[in-house]
């Protein structure tokens, strides 16, 4: 389809059909056209989403145990990155060993920075929590223009030339979802059910859950609270890693400020997907990523954020927990 | 000195706060006229005064009020875009200190209103929920002004929210907001003296409502909501005064930050401005004035003292940042610190008690 | 504890007013952040000439840090040279960073003042340089931007002068040429509406196109929050029809553009401003996807005119980096500050006041020839006038385009 038809040229061509069937046919090729063009903005929306979606499950990870706000979770993502990039973008290493040893650094800086900054505070003020997130991820910022300088870098696709994973074409190549976006989908699911099946199944899950219900109470039955909050911390930032990579696959610019903004968005996310719930995560993320890009392709470009913000309100405001959070009954 | 004694505890404590701002005044003023006054900290005097007066407001809700509010910077925005419209459409048509008075007046009203439209339905969240809100509410001010292109000429206002050039207005008319390029040719207005006066104002008016029967009720609905509710308590109209006051001088606070600087754009009142204020008052205590005032002036001057070491100076704030919150908060650390400070004290005096001990 | 602890918080802020109060301790921190420009700066009293100190302000940290430092290398890069080749400190150097952002930049500036500044090159982007030079004209400070392209900025008083074009004048060039070559006849744009910068482009060009009959087909922006995905923003140029899309936005984002539009196989015309260069030397990207990209911009690092040969073989040796215009723009300004000082009108005894003076008549009378243009001469009004120059990217390098 080479041109966009306007409602008064298909009125024009209609009436300059001889037949009845020709005009039928542009109609329902103006039809087609138009249906094909808001499956394509579906499908960039559902790609952003599914990143958001991965960020998320980090967060809502930490905070339904943590019970804390986790700011520098995206700036973890953005060291991730940098790890990827430079073994995987410069060194040439096989991409799933790049992901790995990302892993890796990022779960020893998730640790690190739990014990360090965040374990002193557990019996602080929740605020206090916050803004000391918020000074590590101004930290890790910093860290990153002095290692790394400020100058952009463009990532790599780590599936690029995966020989099992290759772009979808349909409809004739009319609609093409990117490789990327296929594997994030898969990354985000394959989590999403290992992270059930662990905290529902498996003797440290249960722990995290109790963690994550009363942690006096959990510590009296002997739960080792400390232990588990790390654990948490390193399964957190373990995903963050993933996350990176897969972030920047998708939209390929890296600079230390890289994980701020999609930080913020993905904790939009966990939010408006009810925060500690970890299918609502997914849930909102992919939504999110939805009207981002629908907002921008029929409403505006320059308010799109404003949109996203305003359904996250309104949803808030009828489902004060989210889309799949729990409703705590306060007691006296 | 008889009165002074049988003054009420927190009538003391107020007026030592208000003898801080009077005394950090008068230094200035002397440092000033001595020629000891340096342009850097005298350009830093009215961004001082505009910080204390919204680290003071948003106590009032984080720390009176007991919610978490992420969104301080969307008001003092608000506040600031009315103000210094109200200051440039008025300008050399009035007297300036009545167009000062009226852009103060306009812009701690707008602000007031807008914390009004957003208290109504957001402060049936709470926890979390509510810090997510109002984030969200300052980024869509913030992206809307961002997108906002406001002008007037013979035929009238005109207003978009895509570009310039569909305003359609005449080449000949007044351009008011530019998008992102914001308000340009402010004249500025702001000096220390007003900044000074603003921040007593707050004060006075902050500190005579936590002192108040309206003060006691908005405490007792942070201690705890349901037994406020219970014993009569009408939660929704306490907890509106307090979120409403705090909006009103975030916007005072905006109007004069913005007639400081010659432009203004929407971008600085993001999500990173109202998490800065937010710092001011988790580090001078919550809940403590006197500490916000305090916290809101160092913590502003010090980037600039840390000029020295360029390079590490955003990395060492943030390490300031890390220290000083597990210094002043954490349990283990404050207890640690106390046996220190009580060693120091007992071998300093050495008392009947550190002689008992031998 | 309590008072302990504000009793504490007082005598700190005692102190840091005391440390702010001396300016001795500003003054001592050049040493550490000029390096050896300082260091030669006591060298220069015994042959007795003072040197001048200029002063730099910009983004050194945060979302511009890349722009700001490149300024900065470039200042230095320039000092360094000049102070080496006479012998003695012509020019004293000190940058200050700014983070994008007015307040902070007006610190910048206060502390410069402070240190003794006499004139000042920066800041690097329009939105602080708004607030500064509102400052210089009460101050009567000379104010030189490398690239504050924004035309309010020259507009604030007489003594503010671009080195680079103005926003405006980029955007009314580029859509001259695109007319005049005939490069498209359907135009999308896609532009950052929450940058200065690029609006100022944008709507100029806008206003331009239409006068020359160029049908623009669509005109998409994004913000510096939604960037991360400018998917869609290309989706709209394609879905529209467009051959030709404009740029005029910085390289960062520009190259997410051409590598989205590579996704999908949307080949048009890309066509950018004097913020594309720097597309090629990002570290990791395909170079090969802009391939026929234009740009309009007044320097070019494989460009073979003498001066500019040395400047980037200079700069790659002292940054182990190509420069990219930014820089270029900053190495000028200071080169243009010694031709006034070669000709005798300024020196290191004048007040700052002064030196504004003599340096507008300079200015205004001047030509210079620089890396980004021969014969470079200013108007009255601050702007620079220099023959815009349209490059092709063809293998990997920049090419004149005819």
């Amino acid at each position: 389809m080479d041109k966009i038809l306007s409602a008064s040229d298909v009125y024009d061509r209609m009436m300059s059909c001889p037949h009845y069937s020709g005009a039928v046919a542009i109609v329902l090729r103006f039809e087609v056209y138009y249906r094909m063009q808001f499956l394509s903005y579906l499908i960039n929306g559902i790609s952003l989403g599914s990143v958001y979606a991965l960020i998320a499950l980090g967060y809502t990870m930490v905070y339904g145990i943590a019970k804390m706000l986790n700011f520098a979770h995206g700036d973890v993502i953005m060291i991730g990155s940098y790890v990827v990039f430079f073994t995987f973008g410069s060194f040439g290493w096989n991409p799933a060993v790049a992901i790995i040893l990302s892993m890796i650094v990022c779960t020893v800086l998730g640790v690190l920075v739990e014990r360090v900054a965040y374990r002193p505070l557990r019996e602080a003020p929740s605020l206090a929590v916050l803004i000391t997130a918020i000074g590590v991820s101004y930290l890790l910022q910093q860290v990153a223009q002095l290692l790394w300088t400020s100058n952009p870098k463009s990532f790599p696709s780590v599936v690029a030339n995966s020989s099992i994973f290759k772009p979808l074409q349909l409809f004739n190549g009319q609609l093409t979802i990117s490789a990327e976006t296929i594997v994030t989908i898969l990354a985000c699911i394959v989590i999403m059910v290992a992270l059930l099946y662990f905290i529902n199944h498996t003797p440290a899950g249960h722990a995290m859950q109790a963690v994550s219900e009363d942690r006096g109470a959990a510590q009296l039955m002997g739960v080792n609270v400390n232990a588990t909050i790390s654990l948490t911390f390193a399964i957190g930032s373990a995903l963050a890693a993933v996350a990176g990579a897969l972030l920047c696959s998708s939209y390929p610019t890296l600079q230390p400020t890289t994980g701020a903004m999609p930080g913020i968005k993905a904790f939009v996310a966990a939010v408006f997907g009810g925060i500690g719930s970890i299918p609502g995560a997914f849930l909102g993320g992919v939504l999110l990523g939805v009207i981002e890009n629908l907002s921008k392709a029929y409403i505006s470009t320059q308010l799109s954020d404003a949109i996203v913000f305003l359904v996250l309100i309104v949803v808030l405001l009828v489902k004060p927990t989210g889309l799949l959070g729990k409703k705590v009954n306060v007691k006296v | 000195m008889f009165r002074l004694k049988n003054m009420r505890k927190s009538t003391k404590s107020n007026l030592v706060t208000f003898g801080i701002v009077i005394g950090f005044y008068i230094v200035i003023q002397i440092l000033s006229a001595l020629g000891l006054l340096t342009s850097s900290l005298s350009g830093q005097l009215v961004p001082i005064c505009s910080y204390v007066i919204l680290a003071v407001s948003l106590n009032l809700t984080v720390g009176i009020l007991g919610e978490l509010s992420l969104g301080h910077a969307g008001f003092m925005s608000v506040g600031a875009f009315s103000g210094t419209i109200v200051w440039t459409t008025l300008y050399g048509q009035v007297p300036n200190w009545l167009g000062l008075l009226l852009s103060f007046v306009v812009g701690g009203v707008v602000a007031g209103l807008f914390g009004f439209i957003v208290g109504v339905p957001v402060l049936r969240l709470s926890g979390d929920y509510l810090a997510i809100v109002t984030l969200a509410f300052g980024e869509i001010i913030k992206n809307v002004m961002n997108a906002c292109y406001l002008g007037y000429d013979s035929t009238g206002l005109h207003l978009s929210f895509k570009d310039a050039a569909s305003m359609n207005m005449d080449p000949t008319g007044t351009m008011i907001i530019n998008g992102a390029m914001g308000i340009t040719g402010i004249k500025k207005a702001s000096t220390f003296t007003i900044g000074i006066v603003l921040v007593i104002l707050t004060l006075l008016v902050i500190l005579n409502l936590i002192n108040s029967r309206a003060g006691r009720a908005i405490e007792s609905i942070r201690d705890n909501e349901i037994a406020a509710r219970s014993v009569g308590i009408n939660i929704t109209k306490y907890k509106l005064m307090a979120f409403i006051t705090s909006a009103v001088f975030a916007g005072i606070a905006g109007v004069l930050y913005s007639l400081n600087y010659s432009s203004l754009v929407a971008k600085k009142f993001d999500y990173n401005t109202s998490i800065l204020i937010l710092v001011f008052v988790v580090l001078g205590g919550i809940g403590n004035i006197r500490g916000s005032v305090i916290a809101a002036a160092l913590l502003t001057v010090l980037p600039e003292l840390l000029r020295a070491v360029n390079d590490y100076r955003m990395l060492i704030y943030a390490i300031v940042l890390i220290v000083v919150m597990i210094f002043s908060q954490s349990p283990q650390v404050v207890a640690w610190r106390k046996r220190i400070l009580d060693g120091i004290r007992s071998r300093m005096k050495p008392g009947p008690k550190a002689k008992e001990v031998q | 504890m309590k008072k302990l602890i504000s009793a504490a918080l007082a005598s700190a802020m005692v102190l840091s007013l005391a440390a702010c109060g001396s300016t001795g301790s500003s003054e001592s921190t050049s040493a550490a952040t000029t390096g050896d420009s300082a260091a030669t700066a006591e060298a220069s009293a015994t042959d007795g000439t003072t040197p001048i100190k200029l002063g730099g302000i910009g983004p050194t940290t945060g979302s511009a840090a890349s722009y700001g430092i490149a300024v900065m290398q470039g200042e230095q890069l320039a000092v360094d040279e000049i102070n080496a080749a006479a012998g003695h400190t012509v020019f004293e150097f000190k940058f200050e960073d700014d983070e994008h952002d007015a307040e902070k930049s007006m610190n910048a500036y206060n502390t410069l003042k402070d240190w003794g500044m006499q004139a000042l090159l920066g800041p690097v982007t329009s939105t602080p340089s708004l607030s500064v030079a509102g400052e210089t004209v009460n101050d009567n400070m000379f104010m030189l931007t490398p690239s504050a392209s924004a035309v309010d900025v020259v507009e604030t008083g007489d003594n503010v002068f671009q080195m680079c074009f103005t926003d405006p004048n980029q955007g009314i060039v580029s859509a001259d040429y695109i007319a005049e070559k005939g490069l498209g006849t359907k135009i999308g744009v896609i532009y950052d509406s929450s940058d200065a910068y690029s609006m100022g482009i944008y709507n100029a060009f806008a206003e331009e196109a239409t006068a020359k009959g160029l049908e623009v087909v669509t005109a998409v922006s994004f913000t510096s929050d939604n960037k991360s995905d400018l998917s869609t923003q290309v989706a709209k140029c394609q879905e529209a029809g467009a051959d030709l899309v404009f740029l005029p936005i910085y390289y960062n984002e520009a190259s997410q553009i051409l590598i989205a539009a590579d996704k999908v196989g949307y080949k048009p015309t890309f066509f950018g401003c004097d913020g594309m260069d720097g597309i090629l030397t990002i570290e990791g990207f395909d170079t090969s996807l802009a391939e026929g990209l234009m740009l309009l911009c007044p320097f070019s690092a494989t460009a073979t005119d003498e001066t500019t040969q040395k400047f980037v073989s200079a700069y790659e040796a002292a940054y182990n980096e190509t420069p990219i215009q930014f820089a270029a723009d900053a190495y000028d300004c200071v080169y243009a500050i010694y031709e006034c000082v070669q000709n005798g009108s300024i020196n290191g005894d004048m007040s700052a006041s002064d030196m504004c003076d003599a340096l507008k008549a300079q200015f205004t009378t001047m030509t210079f020839n620089g890396t980004t243009g021969e014969g470079q001469t200013w108007s009255a009004d601050g702007t620079v006038n220099k023959p815009p120059r349209v490059y092709v990217v063809t293998d990997g390098a920049y090419q004149t385009a005819e």
